[in-house]
């Protein structure tokens, strides 16, 4: 849904894990879970800290 | 030739193709000869003008999720079936369902040089993506009046599968494409704009010649605290609340939001929490509320020092069919607390 985030003026996104468990999947391990949830919120903080002029994905893609 | 009738495919997702509803949302691309589900409609509105040989399929989670590999796969469904035409949805306000419809329109047309048309609720984020690309017929926000509805699509289509001239957007009931036409107007610029001037200072209906874009720029936010000083909030339009919904908030188009306070917890119970969200299948993070609001990293995140303090309230509503209007006033309210409390950012996870 990242097209959709940019379309509507989200100015930092970040691509995540999916529409029905966006921070985590039931594929993996407990603890390889909370690693992916860790990986996407560390990107989150990181476009925090990032400055755009405009809407702008981060992650994957 | 004249004696064929037209071919027409029409695309469906998962639920108005009669395989399941979020249950199914995950399911691949598929094709069924003939009309079924919401494409009898489309057949009903052809009559004698054309016959829907074949229905192709695919739920909304693989199309949303997946979309350029979803969208090839469907173009060559639709390929196979050698149409003259091919209608997508009606999607209503149904947003991964409309983003697919105008992906596979859009594939469709440049690919195998077929005329396409769908049909979506204004809102539909699929309308702004695709709206300059192909021909979306502007429908309501549910499916109630489906016949009506697919019979606007089905005239426009078939006008343009023949050939037809398309007159303006008003004429037929789609979107503007952003094309421009030069036409001879009944009057100057100057006296259009006074009788438009007129109209509106005397409360009369008057149509623009300039219609606003939907989504003006949002100035994007600086952090000016390093995050090691920074409080962090998260929200989610997801769907999470404390078990029995306390706030009532609506399983769609919602109105209302819940502040859920999550002082001394390190980690979220799930059995402690639900979820209302009728747009998408919330198995999973009812098993794991992390997978919606990852409370538990969070809070590791600000124990090291990563972040300064993580913000003790969670807001949350249900992100599904929700009006542009009641999401912007939500958000500015939830924003205005968020302020208040000293927060300096946040991170929304959505679905």
């Amino acid at each position: 849904m990242t097209p959709v985030a940019v379309m509507v003026g989200a100015n930092r996104v970040v691509s995540a894990a999916g529409i029905i468990h966006p921070l985590g999947s039931a594929d993996l391990s407990p603890e390889d879970e909370k690693a992916l949830r860790r990986r996407i919120v560390e990107q989150a903080l990181q476009a925090l800290r990032t400055e755009v002029a405009k809407p702008t994905v981060f992650g994957r893609e | 030739m004249a004696a064929e009738t037209l071919r027409v495919v029409c695309y469906l997702n998962q639920f108005f193709g009669q395989l399941g509803g979020e249950d199914k949302a995950g399911v691949g691309p598929q094709v069924v000869d003939g009309a079924i589900g919401a494409a009898r409609a489309v057949q009903q509105a052809l009559g004698d003008a054309g016959t829907v040989v074949a229905t192709v399929i695919c739920g909304d989670n693989y199309a949303a999720e997946q979309a350029e590999r979803a969208t090839a796969e469907l173009v060559a469904l639709v390929a196979a079936a050698r149409p003259d035409l091919l209608v997508a949805g009606p999607a209503f306000l149904a947003g991964r369902y409309g983003v697919a419809c105008g992906a596979l329109c859009a594939a469709a047309q440049a690919e195998l040089k077929i005329p396409t048309v769908t049909g979506m609720h204004a809102e539909n984020p699929g309308v702004e993506l695709y709206r300059r690309q192909v021909y979306v017929v502007q429908t309501g926000a549910e499916a109630t009046r489906m016949l009506p509805e697919v019979q606007r699509l089905v005239a426009l289509g078939l006008k343009l599968a023949r050939g037809e001239a398309i007159g303006a957007p008003a004429a037929h009931g789609y979107f503007a494409r952003g094309v421009t036409r030069n036409i001879v107007a009944g009057a100057n610029a100057a006296d259009r704009a006074v009788a438009m001037l007129l109209d509106k200072l005397a409360g009369r209906a008057f149509t623009t010649e300039v219609p606003r874009p939907a989504f003006p720029p949002v100035a994007a936010p600086r952090l000016v605290k390093t995050l090691a000083g920074a409080t962090i909030a998260l929200v989610t339009d997801g769907g999470l609340v404390p078990r029995g919904n306390p706030d009532g908030i609506e399983a769609l188009n919602a109105t209302r939001y819940g502040a859920y306070s999550i002082e001394g917890k390190s980690s979220l119970d799930a059995a402690q929490y639900d979820n209302p969200h009728r747009g998408y299948d919330t198995t999973w993070v009812k098993q794991d509320p992390h997978r919606l609001v990852p409370v538990d990293v969070a809070r590791e995140l600000e124990q090291s020092g990563a972040i300064g303090k993580l913000h003790e309230t969670v807001y949350s509503t249900v992100g599904v069919a929700t009006t542009l209007a009641q999401s912007a006033r939500m958000g500015r309210e939830i924003a205005e607390k968020l302020r208040a409390a000293g927060v300096d950012a946040v991170i929304l996870t959505s679905t």
